[in-house]
């Protein structure tokens, strides 16, 4: 009798909850700007009486998917990126009812290739790690498996020390902004591509030069720590938490510090973004509130909350940029 | 081994023929012949290794248990303290309304960042301002409203406030940041140490125990970031699961075990049960988002989901055990039932069952504390997130311990470390518990036959 009730009470529940309309905002998407918008999240609780937006990590591409699988209670009312929205994503929001997207860049982040601060000091060119990493490289004209061993390998100047890289697998965001930032423009420079295809160069060596490291950065680090000659691929904000561990390798000469990610001098480094769904401002409480808060200067400003957990800002008047993108909310087309 | 005695008989025919002949010098020449020796050492020799191996097993996995929760608790152990800093702040009647303190706009960070600098004597340069504020948690403000909504009486007093210290501080207090390197190579400046210094000379700062762990909800400060939310969510999720997936566990057992007629189509759901006990635990989750969120339209990120999807993958488990206890109840407890003119029902619910009661509650108990560890199903039905309000209801947004393991093993701030441990050490001082309480219950229940 008593489990009839309490089953009969846990139905009832069930229908209560989906007929009540949402009053939380909810974010989903890349891991990388989470920290941002958890962040914002936190702060928006706090500081309004509207109720803290459940903020989910999904990575860029799930992000989307939910995102873009159309307009309701039932759906998010905004995705974070770490890249911008691809031509198939948008054709299927489209394609579900989702028509007015806002995109809105909330700053940048870089990626550090870091070893610990006992190994070698290196300074590379993309090319470099190109031929370092890659899993097939061009040699005499035709294109072969890696064969570099050693840094030296690939050019004299270089440390006489095994390569051995720790990175992120596919299906990390990080990874491709480093296939799209790092590989394919240090391929570009290969004389051997001015006249053969690129699409091999995002092909990544699988003969245990480079490791999957998983998902986990803090892992990376750790394993840094323990392994000096190794390097690793992760977000910047690592190498930040980090600086008494780790040392940043230069990239085409300019070491991964919070001015040259800023200035853009240091090349490995990427734009993010969150988008909003337009047709929910309005219906959920609380988006044009919350996207304030995020553009304030308070939050993305020179000494702003997000600033402190590791994103890069934007210039002054791109902020401005922001804000008024933030208040116009104009639907953007690609 | 092929030399043998000449006295050593062939065969049983050979003995025979000795003791017809009322001696016994072959049977002993046979069992204490130098090859029989050896044989026997041989043979002692294998149960001696054999031991050891069982010796060797049990010390490996139990060198393994302690490393892993040494290396956990050697982490975690930090986080049972934290850095507090207290200071005066005067609640300014002209900033805090009385009429409502609760007020989100009210500048509580105002009071307490004026009330922390007074703190120096000489009076701070506005650039060491800025530096001392690093000092001290950015979430202090939330200290002070609390105290001045819970006793409004303190508005136009000055209040002595105790707040967490900066996630840094506390690192360096606790000797995980090295405050000998050179500057530019740690995360405290050396006008932060000298003000530090200066706090500690005052007695200001210092460690105690860090109750916002215990009572606090995710937060992006490690220092203000706790794992009351995750538990109420991972009470609120079991719950759902117990309501489920036991009674029709139980029921699906017994139907199974005492009623049901033994043919093709009960084997085939036998077969299913246990394959489905073996279903990686993901399988779960997508079957959740499918059935429960896109059919049924059910909510989000909430405890009701969740635990029906750990309710499902828990079934298995439950049916089994049940079914294994059912059948170990002996036939003669039926039989003497039933020839006393008991019903089946009666005899099932009057006699089998308080009998496999205890086996029951054992795999009930083991299922729970594999649901209550799960995060790969919770992935798919939207659990994993951040969530700093604690789930009233459930259908609110939640989520439970392991998932916020998880969330803070991935953050990058140092301090996250320590979190971290201490909460799977919370974790598993819940497993332990559980599992206890199931062995207990077999001991004190179990009846052998």
């Amino acid at each position: 009798m008593k489990k009839t009730f309490a089953l009969a009470a846990l139905a009832t529940l069930a229908l209560a909850g989906t007929a009540e309309a949402r009053d939380q905002i909810r974010i989903v998407g890349s891991s990388t700007v989470f920290p941002f918008s958890s962040a914002v999240a936190e702060q928006f609780g706090q500081k309004t009486s509207f109720p803290s937006p459940v903020v989910e990590s999904t990575g860029t591409g799930g992000g989307m998917k939910l995102f873009c699988a159309g307009v309701g209670t039932e759906h998010p009312d905004l995705t974070g990126a770490s890249r911008q929205i691809k031509k198939s994503e948008f054709a299927d929001c489209q394609a579900n009812g989702v028509t007015d997207i806002v995109q809105l860049r909330i700053g940048k982040d870089g990626i550090a290739f870091a070893s610990s601060k006992s190994g070698p000091d290196l300074n590379v060119t993309r090319a470099q790690l190109f031929l370092a990493l890659a899993k097939q490289v061009p040699v005499k004209g035709k294109l072969v498996d890696n064969p570099n061993k050693n840094w030296s390998d690939i050019d004299r100047g270089l440390p006489d020390e095994e390569i051995e890289v720790l990175g992120p697998p596919p299906t990390s965001g990080t990874r491709d902004a480093w296939v799209e930032l790092v590989m394919t423009e240090g391929c570009k420079e290969l004389d051997y591509f001015k006249s053969h295809s690129t699409d091999v160069c995002g092909a990544m060596r699988e003969d245990g030069a480079f490791i999957e490291a998983g998902e986990n950065d803090n892992l990376i680090v750790q394993k840094l720590e323990a392994n000096p000659v190794a390097f690793g691929i992760f977000g910047f904000s690592f190498l930040d938490q980090n600086s008494d561990k780790l040392q940043g390798a230069r990239i085409e000469g300019v070491a991964p510090t919070f001015d040259t990610i800023t200035d853009g001098s240091y090349e490995a480094s990427r734009p993010l973004f969150l988008y909003v769904k337009k047709a929910h401002v309005g219906v959920i409480p609380g988006i044009s509130e919350y996207l304030s808060e995020l553009t304030s200067e308070n939050a993305l400003g020179d000494y702003g909350y997000l600033v402190e957990k590791g994103l890069i800002p934007l210039p002054p008047e791109d902020r401005d940029t922001l804000r008024a993108a933030a208040t116009a909310l104009t639907p953007f087309s690609m | 081994m092929t030399e043998r005695p000449p006295a050593l008989p062939a065969g049983p025919a050979g003995t025979q023929t000795a003791g017809a002949q009322g001696k016994s010098p072959a049977l002993t020449s046979r069992h204490m012949s130098d090859a029989s020796r050896a044989r026997l050492k041989k043979r002692y020799a294998a149960e001696a290794r054999f031991r050891f191996y069982g010796v060797a097993a049990i010390t490996l996995a139990l060198a393994m248990l302690v490393l892993l929760i040494g290396s956990i608790a050697w982490r975690g152990a930090g986080a049972l303290v934290e850095t507090w800093v207290s200071f005066d702040v005067y609640v300014d009647p002209a900033v805090v309304s009385a009429d409502d303190p609760a007020n989100p706009q009210t500048n509580y960070r105002k009071l307490v960042y004026e009330g922390f600098y007074q703190q120096f004597t000489p009076a701070l340069s506005r650039s060491d301002q800025r530096v001392a504020g690093s000092l001290i948690s950015s979430g202090a403000d939330r200290f002070l409203r609390n105290m001045v909504v819970s006793d409004p009486a303190l508005i136009g007093t000055t209040v002595r406030l105790r707040t967490p210290a900066g996630d840094d501080i506390d690192q360096m207090r606790k000797g995980r940041i090295d405050r000998s390197l050179p500057q530019a190579e740690r995360k405290i400046t050396d006008r932060q140490l000298a003000l530090y210094d200066q706090l500690v000379a005052d007695g200001d700062i210092g460690l105690g125990f860090n109750s916002v762990l215990f009572t606090s909800t995710d937060s992006n400060e490690p220092e203000l970031a706790g794992i009351f939310g995750a538990l109420i969510g991972s009470l609120m999720t079991l719950g759902v699961c117990l309501v489920c997936a036991v009674p029709v566990g139980v029921a699906a057992a017994i139907y199974l075990e005492e009623f049901a007629p033994k043919n093709r189509i009960t084997d085939f759901i036998e077969v299913n049960i246990n394959n489905l006990a073996a279903v990686p635990s993901i399988v779960f989750g997508l079957l959740g988002l499918t059935v429960f969120l896109q059919f049924f339209g059910l909510p989000r990120s909430a405890p009701l989901v969740g635990g029906l999807v750990l309710a499902l993958m828990t079934l298995p488990t439950v049916i089994i055990a049940s079914r294994a206890a059912i059948k170990s109840v002996p036939p003669s407890i039926r039989d003497a039932a039933l020839g006393l003119g008991a019903s089946r029902l009666q005899a099932v619910f009057h006699h089998v069952l308080p009998l496999a009661m205890p086996g029951m509650l054992t795999g009930s108990i083991i299922g729970m504390a594999h649901a209550l560890g799960e995060t790969a199903p919770l992935l798919m039905v939207g659990m994993v997130a951040f969530i700093t309000s604690v789930p009233s209801s459930l259908t609110d947004a939640a989520t439970i311990l392991p998932v916020q393991i998880y969330l803070w093993a991935d953050r990058p701030e140092r301090m996250f470390i320590e979190r971290t441990s201490a909460a799977i050490m919370v974790l598993l001082l819940f497993l332990v518990v559980m599992n206890s309480a199931a062995i207990l219950l077999r001991k004190k229940f179990e009846r052998r036959w």
